[in-house]
């Protein structure tokens, strides 16, 4: 056993990229779920705008504009661009089409809405006929150079207890910052009376409007607002990984993202950030450890080969939101008091 | 969630039957695990990134088939395929086998060729676009096994007399009954409890694969030819989903509800076993699609402007046929009245006599039932694989949702049209994108007719 | 925030979990007295403070009915609300069918009726939560058929509802700071700049506390609000319905489920209501408490107003004796109690 590899994907769990994209996705849909108690299925949907937002800017719409219009924008200013589209734009059009419809209705319209977006644009991602566009299947590449051009770290070198790349800590600390910001505000909003709105229309839509609040526009903001972080987070994570791909965003990453969201407390200013770290720590260890067990025939090739190892982590995740959702709806941190509250 | 306060079960028992359920249902499916095991990569990774240092490997590969006179499937065998680098070295060749996969390992990421042998080829087919031959330009990231396509013969049913829309109409109809037959149970559940039931997908895969089961792994039928084996698994099936129905609402959804817990906090149990079931079954099956056997009912039937093969007009035939059955029960049968009572006003059904946590119980065995039946059934259409009734479930959703959340007759309109749209779509759409057809109409009937087209209008306030 | 308590919502602090009342505590939970240091006479005068309408002299409302005729529709010497010919209908039945009525300014104004006769809808109705198949409203002269119902408060009218909609997961003193209206702190530009609201918050939050002191639930500040008891909320609903600064509050059964013990101090807190020019409808169903505290009676059944008059005289009308000794049959038509 590598015990040095298993402590090693604990700790990159911790604090590693994954966690920064899946907190940052999280502290959005802590913003519908948490505090506005919309149900957004779809937040994977707006990862990948903010993956594909950056991503087709800089390679495929970026240059066709260049062509059709002589604008002759460099690469980099396609990457700034890219970011505007990937963070305002594409989160903005994606919340304005599911929530328009369904705001005003029963929450579990939302649900469905957001959820059937979510597959809707994976499979426009997917389909061939717009391979120009999207690059089908194989996704985008080739949008991360600006990014990289900027790190002062060299490539070579590893840092921080060898856990990281050149690259990959240059994007740590830069998803740090921008996780750190990203709380920073969602802090300063809940503790305000927008926040205290939000709150209102969680706990009774009737109450809060009978009170002069505009329950549909504070949806809406929530929506959009929650979007764009989850976007962020796509970005992130297109970035990280240098691709822009339709299946890395398949909805059952928006499920991953509720279980870090319930397991670290919804409604609460840092349960994102505790859940996805805690989750990305309990999941790429028992990865590492189980790729060990299986890779030193601890765990025969006929009970689990190597490719079902990643499966097991669904199972894991399905099983975590099962007994969160029946047993600590207040997150695992959270008081039996709140409980106490939810069943009445 | 409204819900009858009931004596509470104890919670360790239900959790502990729970967990015996799931490791059942592991082992159950490990007994029909070996027949579809050869992973495919490319399916149930999902955000999974392969870390590099471990094995790492490219390769690839693909299924070569050709379909025969009667329309059906046929995997050819010993076709050879030479893979060339970029620089037109070749990398490796390799025969396709009984099952018509063929594979090559790459010495790593980067863009390659593909030729295929044409002489190679069994007799009698040739290839469609013989221009794509070899394929090029085909580039392959670090760690996936990428597959390929050679169409083989003609293009079917086209240059026929047959209309398209006529054709179309037909399919769609088709879908749009196995949509409905899933459908009905999502409906009745969210009508007698309130609950959006995300894993009612995967009662439809757990359907298909059980006839799976039978029908391939087994090849069991019942006193020899006399029932075909797939019909005998389809019995099977609906027996075991009913069964199943029964168990997830006893040891599940009745503690929950018995408990108080939120509608919220029901959906997102619903969605952890939709996922938890969803990845055993892949864990068991593999990605890779499997085929019923022994159902070659082939032999188009001509009508003129539409063809159709004799199962497909089984299917459409038999749906309709248990939909009305269904609707009749509904209507006349004691236990439909009450089912439809329940949904329409739970507390007036309790208080004019009616148990409704028996109601409760039948809705969810027999919504189970027909998901299962749904599921042979479309697993007859296309195949079975792992997250057919997920990807199905949408298409109830936005059938369910088109007919009037909680209603059946809803349930059953609304899916016939999802089902007519999708296959319609195609007319303009290209076919692999067909279903979002479905899911923006479901957006568009939301913008103008919330309550669907069954529904009624809710109080507000 | 303006005071520098280590209260913190999220995590609430520990120690507050002493002196909370038990969640299942029943109404016996309201302490007698306001806090040791403020006198009722000071609890009273901060009232008058927080709550007064101006240029409505209570007293000759109430002598202005005098001269109104006993009669359904009849026309009132100064209504704040009139509705006209407003129908609702769900399928075939028809829950509401009112042809006029009007609310007179300054009195209080109750609405009864036997079961499923349509006082809830007529409610949902006249505050834009429901909207009629036909028919007008008009409030204070302004015609609302097409305002929101989250602009009604905007307008200077608030409603509760017949089931407490108590926001339980937020204290109790949040809830009472939500209900006032314009704050500089609800618009999501302005939230993350708390220099731009924050003596707005400091002034919303002392009429708060001074609302929360007359009511009696100043103690209870900073429990959730879903720990209190049935009757402890609707109090709090009617105080967080006050922070709206309406002119006219429509109270949907606030007697329901109180128990005996705080009902007459509810019915002084209507009262006081009156006596500060506040107009106040509200849905009963019993008597007794109709009788005494309301100033007018409108009697529905069956979707219409069959009867109006002062409390004294809706016992001896026919027509309201047979709606309700006949309506006990009636269950099919028990629309409102789904609410």
């Amino acid at each position: 056993m590598d015990y040095q590899a298993i402590i090693e994907s604990l700790f990159r769990g911790l604090i590693g990229e994954r966690f920064i994209v899946f907190a940052l996705a999280a502290i959005g849909l802590n913003l519908h779920f948490g505090y506005t108690g919309l149900l957004n299925f779809g937040q994977a949907v707006f990862m990948a705008a903010g993956a594909y937002g950056l991503a087709m800017t800089v390679v495929t719409i970026g240059p066709a504009v260049n062509r059709n219009t002589g604008l002759n924008m460099s690469e980099s200013t396609l990457f700034w661009v890219g970011i505007f589209m990937a963070v305002v734009v594409f989160p903005l059009v994606l919340a304005l089409l599911m929530g328009i419809p369904t705001l005003r209705l029963r929450a579990d319209y939302l649900a469905i809405v957001t959820i059937a977006v979510a597959e809707i644009f994976r499979l426009i991602a997917r389909s061939p006929s717009l391979d120009k566009w999207t690059g089908s299947s194989d996704g985008l590449t080739g949008f991360t150079s600006t990014f990289y051009d900027l790190s002062p770290f060299t490539t070579t070198d590893r840092y921080f207890f060898n856990l990281f790349t050149g690259n990959q800590f240059f994007l740590v600390l830069v998803g740090w910052s921008i996780l750190a910001l990203g709380t920073l505000l969602c802090w300063l909003m809940i503790k305000s009376p927008w926040g205290r709105v939000l709150k209102a229309i969680r706990e009774d839509e009737d109450a809060a409007r009978s009170l002069g609040k505009n329950a549909y526009s504070y949806k809406m903001q929530a929506l959009i607002l929650g979007g764009m972080f989850g976007a962020v987070g796509g970005m992130v994570r297109a970035v990280g990984f240098s691709v822009a791909q339709p299946d890395n965003f398949i909805t059952d990453v928006t499920f991953f993202v509720y279980v870090a969201l319930i397991l670290g407390g919804a409604g609460k200013v840092f349960g994102p950030l505790v859940g996805a770290a805690l989750l990305y720590a309990v999941l790429d260890s028992s990865d590492t450890i189980l790729r060990q067990l299986v890779a030193n025939d601890y765990i025969p090739e006929s009970i689990m080969s190597g490719t079902q190892v990643g499966q097991v982590r669904f199972m894991l995740v399905g099983l975590g939101l099962i007994l969160l959702a029946a047993f600590r709806p207040q997150g695992i941190f959270g008081n039996k008091e709140e409980m106490a509250l939810d069943d009445r | 969630m409204p819900h009858t306060k009931l004596t509470p079960t104890a919670q360790p028992r239900w959790l502990r039957i729970l967990l015996g359920a799931i490791v059942a249902l592991l082992g159950l499916t490990a007994i029909g695990g070996p027949a579809l095991a050869q992973e495919d990569d490319s399916g149930g990774e999902g955000t999974e990134e392969v870390a590099p240092d471990e094995g790492a490997s490219e390769s690839i590969g693909g299924v070569i088939q050709a379909r025969d006179e009667e329309g059906e499937q046929v995997l050819l065998e010993g076709v050879t395929f030479i893979v060339t680098d970029a620089d037109d070295n070749e990398v490796g060749s390799a025969d396709s086998d009984a099952e018509g996969v063929w594979r090559v390992d790459l010495p790593g990421p980067g863009v390659y060729s593909v030729l295929l042998v044409e002489e190679s080829l069994p007799e009698g087919n040739s290839l469609r676009n013989p221009d794509n031959n070899p394929l090029t330009e085909i580039s392959v990231q670090p760690n996936t096994n990428k597959n390929t396509l050679f169409p083989l013969g003609e293009r079917t049913s086209s240059g026929d007399n047959t209309n398209r829309v006529a054709q179309l109409t037909v399919d769609g109809l088709k879908l749009g009954l196995i949509i409905a037959i899933c459908a009905i149970g999502l409906s009745l559940i969210y009508g007698t409890t309130g609950l959006v039931n995300f894993s009612h997908g995967e009662m439809v895969t757990i359907g298909a694969m059980t006839a799976y089961v039978i029908n391939v792994t087994w090849e069991l039928s019942w006193f020899g030819s006399w029932m075909s084996s797939l019909v005998f698994g389809a019995m099977v099936a609906i027996a075991f989903t009913g069964f199943l129905g029964y168990i997830y609402n006893e040891f599940v959804w009745k503690p929950l509800r018995n408990k108080g817990a939120s509608l919220i906090a029901a959906l997102v149990v619903s969605i952890g076993f939709s996922i938890l079931v969803r990845y055993v079954l892949l864990y068991q099956f593999g990605g890779r699609a499997g085929f019923y056997r022994d159902f070659r009912i082939g032999e188009p039937i001509d009508f003129g402007i539409f063809s159709i093969l004799r199962k497909d007009l089984f299917i459409i035939v038999f749906s309709a046929l248990v939909l009305v059955a269904v609707g009749l029960a509904l209507q006349k049968t004691r236990a439909g009245k009450a089912m439809r009572a329940v949904a329409d006003n739970r507390d007036l059904a309790e208080s004019s006599g009616i148990d409704v946590e028996k109601v409760i119980r039948l809705v969810w065995i027999v919504g189970s039932a027909l998901a299962g039946l749904g599921g042979v059934m479309f697993g007859l259409t296309e195949n079975i694989n792992w997250e057919m009734g997920f990807r199905l479930l949408l298409l109830m959703f936005a059938g369910v949702t088109l007919g009037g959340l909680g209603t059946a007759y809803g349930a059953l309109l609304g899916s016939i049209i999802a089902g007519l749209f999708i296959q319609l779509s195609t007319l303009i759409l290209p076919g692999d994108v067909k279903n979002v057809g479905a899911l923006v109409v479901l957006i568009l009937i939301l913008l103008v007719r919330p309550q669907g087209l069954l529904g009624r209008a809710e109080r507000i306030g | 925030m303006t005071d520098n308590s280590p209260r913190e919502d999220d995590y609430p602090a520990m120690n507050e979990t002493f002196d909370r009342a038990s969640p299942f505590a029943d109404d016996a939970g309201v302490k007698a007295g306001p806090r040791p240091d403020i006198s009722d006479e000071e609890a009273d005068a901060a009232f008058a403070e927080v709550v007064t309408v101006d240029g409505v002299d209570p007293v000759a409302a109430r002598a202005a009915l005098a001269d109104v005729p006993w009669e359904p529709g009849a026309p009132k010497p100064d209504p704040i609300l009139v509705a006209d010919g407003v129908v609702r209908r769900f399928g075939g039945l028809t829950a509401v069918d009112v042809d006029h009525v009007e609310i007179q300014r300054g009195v209080i104004t109750a609405l009864i009726g036997p079961n499923g006769a349509g006082k809830t809808t007529l409610f949902n109705l006249l505050t834009n939560f429901d909207t009629p198949d036909a028919g007008t409203r008009v409030f204070n002269d302004k015609n609302i058929d097409n305002v929101a119902a989250h602009n009604i408060a905007g307008h200077g009218m608030v409603r509760t509802f017949q089931l407490t909609k108590a926001l339980s997961k937020m204290t109790v003193i949040e809830n009472m700071k939500l209900g006032a209206t314009g704050q500089k702190g609800e618009s999501l530009f302005r939230s993350i700049f708390p220099f731009m609201w924050r003596k707005q918050e400091k002034e919303i939050e002392e009429r708060a506390d001074d609302l929360l002191i007359h009511f009696k639930m100043d103690h209870m500040r900073d429990q959730f609000a879903g720990t209190l008891s049935g009757g402890q909320r609707k109090l709090l609903e009617m105080a967080r319905a006050l922070m709206v600064e309406p002119e006219m509050v429509m109270l949907d059964e606030p007697m329901a489920g109180v128990n005996p013990a705080l009902t007459q101090s509810l019915l002084g807190h209507v009262t006081g209501l009156r006596d500060q020019g506040m107009t106040v409808l509200f849905v009963e169903h019993d008597m007794d408490m109709v009788q005494e505290i309301s100033d007018w009676v409108i009697v529905m059944a069956e979707g219409q107003i069959i009867a109006e008059g002062p409390p004294a005289s809706i016992g001896e009308n026919t027509a309201v004796v047979d709606a309700y000794l006949g309506s006990h049959h009636d269950s099919a038509l028990d629309l409102d109690q789904e609410l």
